[in-house]
């Protein structure tokens, strides 16, 4: 599958494309398929969202799971600091990066 | 200590303004992200994995209390109640939004602090000896010298669109603790005939093509350093390389052109220009200096200390240095913690540092390139004190220059262009060495989470590099690196190895050191003495 993500323009959060709208949480990324590079270009242009770019990724029953670590990374968070990242109280979320 | 005066603060203040302006038209879509990207770097303000990152200079690392206080407020009022102390003596913050941005520049700027040519291709932050002004083997403390480079390159018009970044530093002491010499220009003072000057060396770094800087000119004195510099800086802009990125620093054009042909165009330029009189008069460099003049140290200080308690001995020994003054001693603050984050602090750490320097230190305080905190200037007598408030707030950790006093770059848990977590590994070798780092002596292991080499990699005794190897972080180890005045680059040991592996192979690396050291040899000694071989058979077999 093909999911959209960049980061939010005012608070630098990065952010999946839901079909709708953008989210913070992977799990709300759907499949743009042969529509992303359409989405990508109308969402450039709307300026809400730098450098939004398209990845794959695997359909997962937990959701989406980003093909390549760094964007797993970047939609937990860093690894070293579990506290920061979007599920602080998963001790075993980290598992889900590697 | 440096005094912004009624210039200084006005264009800092003024640069704040603009970039609000400028950082308004961008949250309004007036702007676009490749409009907007240079502008946002100029100020220090990057987009890292997470969110925008804000690197702030601290010049020649040289702070005092209060402006350490605003970093530890920064860090509790605008991100997530850390910062992160960086190989270039600044300090990062990670989870910034873009509509504080200008809020926080200007909460700097009351301080006397900024974040301006903290990025771009420009010349950047000027760094220098952390002991600068305490160490007893300098010939003059370096930095007024280096204030008068910052000041010079400050906006300066020639230089703000070089090729590629530009790095200096200053050190005055025949013992390297800056890298000096993998610095773009690095300068060395020196005392000749009773003249100061300085030595000049040009096309260090480190990067994906490391090496060493060259010596250019012998000596240079101090009526004549900025408009050499100016030669040496309009020589790069006019011959570097802009068509390839990787072949942009200087250090490329140098290697390409020989170190010869790039002294004779210096020379060229430097016999017109300085004929300019575009260097500042003696007495503005007398002006700086002046503020720089050392603390009114005690001159009945005890220059014995009570070592009785055997944990304070351990970390008397190891993180503190002598200082010039009888009585006085330097202390290093590791931002190390066996299985911490290198470089990290938390904003009560930072707030206790700056209270330990007001109240112990003279009001000063010096980040260092290896990621750590000095106060330069503290009694002996007050040691004990000093050592109970860091180990009361994790900040004691005698490991200064041991293995687990590890130089290491954000990494992938961080960085947009890390292809490989460095972070983990650092806490994952500070574990496994923790016991026996005393045993192993001096260790300097440097972690770059790419080729770029921001961990600094190629001048570590060991130094690791992670790659991306089909989608999977793979490190490269490297051995016989130094940063020091026995400057010299590691050599890659052979296959990488995953996260476990790299840990598994330094432990053959130093047991195998452990076999062959003779007498005081430190690892380093050992393996320029016994070349790679012994080393490749202890880790591959």
């Amino acid at each position: 599958m093909k999911l959209l993500t960049g980061n939010d323009l005012a608070t630098g959060d990065v952010v999946w494309w839901t079909g709708q709208d953008w989210s913070r949480h992977v799990e709300d990324a759907v499949d743009v398929g042969v529509h992303g590079e359409a989405i990508l270009r109308a969402e450039e242009g709307a300026r809400r969202v730098n450098v939004p770019y398209l990845i794959d990724a695997e359909a997962t029953p937990q959701g989406p799971r980003p093909a390549h670590i760094k964007d797993r990374i970047r939609a937990l968070g860093p690894t070293v600091r579990p506290d920061l990242t979007l599920k602080p109280a998963d001790a075993d979320a980290g598992a889900w990066v590697i | 200590m440096y005094v912004y005066d009624e210039y200084d603060q006005s264009i800092v203040d003024a640069r704040v303004e603009e970039f609000r302006d400028q950082v308004n038209r961008r949250l309004s879509g007036a702007m676009t992200e490749d409009q907007f990207k240079p502008l946002r770097l100029m100020n220090g303000l990057y987009l890292q994995l997470h969110a925008y990152m804000l690197r702030v200079a601290v010049p020649y690392g040289t702070l005092d209390s209060r402006q350490m206080r605003m970093l530890g407020h920064i860090a509790r009022k605008y991100d997530r109640g850390y910062g992160h102390f960086t190989t270039r003596q600044n300090i990062q913050y990670n989870w910034i939004k873009l509509a504080d941005a200008p809020d926080i520049l200007a909460e700097l700027a009351t301080v006397q602090m900024h974040a301006i040519q903290t990025s771009g291709n420009c010349i950047r932050n000027i760094s220098s000896d952390q002991f600068a002004g305490a160490a007893a083997d300098e010939v003059a403390d370096p930095r007024p010298w280096a204030e008068l480079i910052r000041q010079w390159s400050t906006f300066h018009p020639e230089f703000t669109y070089l090729p590629r970044k530009f790095k200096i530093a200053v050190i005055a002491a025949d013992e390297d603790r800056a890298a000096m010499r993998l610095h773009d220009i690095g300068i060395q003072l020196l005392e000749r005939d009773g003249v100061l000057g300085a030595k000049i060396f040009v096309g260090g770094g480190m990067g994906r093509t490391p090496m060493i800087a060259h010596e250019v000119k012998d000596f240079i004195t101090a009526d004549h350093l900025m408009s050499y510099l100016e030669a040496c800086l309009r020589v790069y802009n006019r011959y570097g390389r802009r068509d390839n990125i990787y072949k942009a620093r200087i250090k490329i054009l140098l290697h390409e052109i020989g170190v010869d042909a790039y002294r004779d165009q210096v020379e060229a330029e430097f016999a017109a220009i300085r004929e300019l009189g575009i260097d500042p008069p003696l007495a503005e460099l007398e002006r700086i200096t002046a503020m720089f003049a050392g603390p009114a140290f005690a001159t009945d200080a005890p220059d014995t200390v009570d070592r009785s308690d055997p944990d304070f001995a351990v970390w008397l020994d190891q993180n503190v240095a002598a200082h010039k003054q009888p009585g006085h001693a330097v202390v290093t603050i590791s931002l190390k913690p066996i299985g911490g984050i290198p470089g990290d602090a938390s904003a009560d750490q930072i707030d206790l540092m700056a209270d330990l320097a007001e109240r112990y230190g003279h009001d000063e305080l010096r980040v260092t390139h290896a990621q750590n905190i000095v106060l330069p200037h503290v009694r002996k007598a007050d040691l004990h004190s000093i050592w109970t408030a860091l180990r009361d707030a994790g900040l004691a950790e005698a490991n200064l220059d041991l293995i687990s006093d590890i130089i290491a770059c954000p990494g992938l848990d961080y960085c947009s262009l890390a292809n490989a977590r460095s972070i983990p590994l650092a806490q994952k070798i500070g574990e496994r060495f923790a016991g026996r780092q005393r045993e192993l002596g001096e260790l300097k292991l440097k972690i770059s989470g790419c080729i770029n080499a921001c961990g600094h990699h190629h001048a570590g005794h060991i130094g690791i590099l992670g790659v991306d190897k089909k989608g999977t972080e793979n490190y490269q180890l490297l051995l016989g690196g130094s940063g020091a005045e026995d400057v010299s680059l590691g050599k890659i040991t052979g296959p990488g190895f995953d996260e476990d592996g790299v840990v598994d192979a330094i432990e053959r690396v130093t047991d195998r050191y452990v076999e062959l050291r003779e007498g005081g040899e430190r690892f380093l000694d050992t393996y320029r003495r016994v070349g790679m071989q012994p080393f490749k058979e202890a880790i591959y077999g």
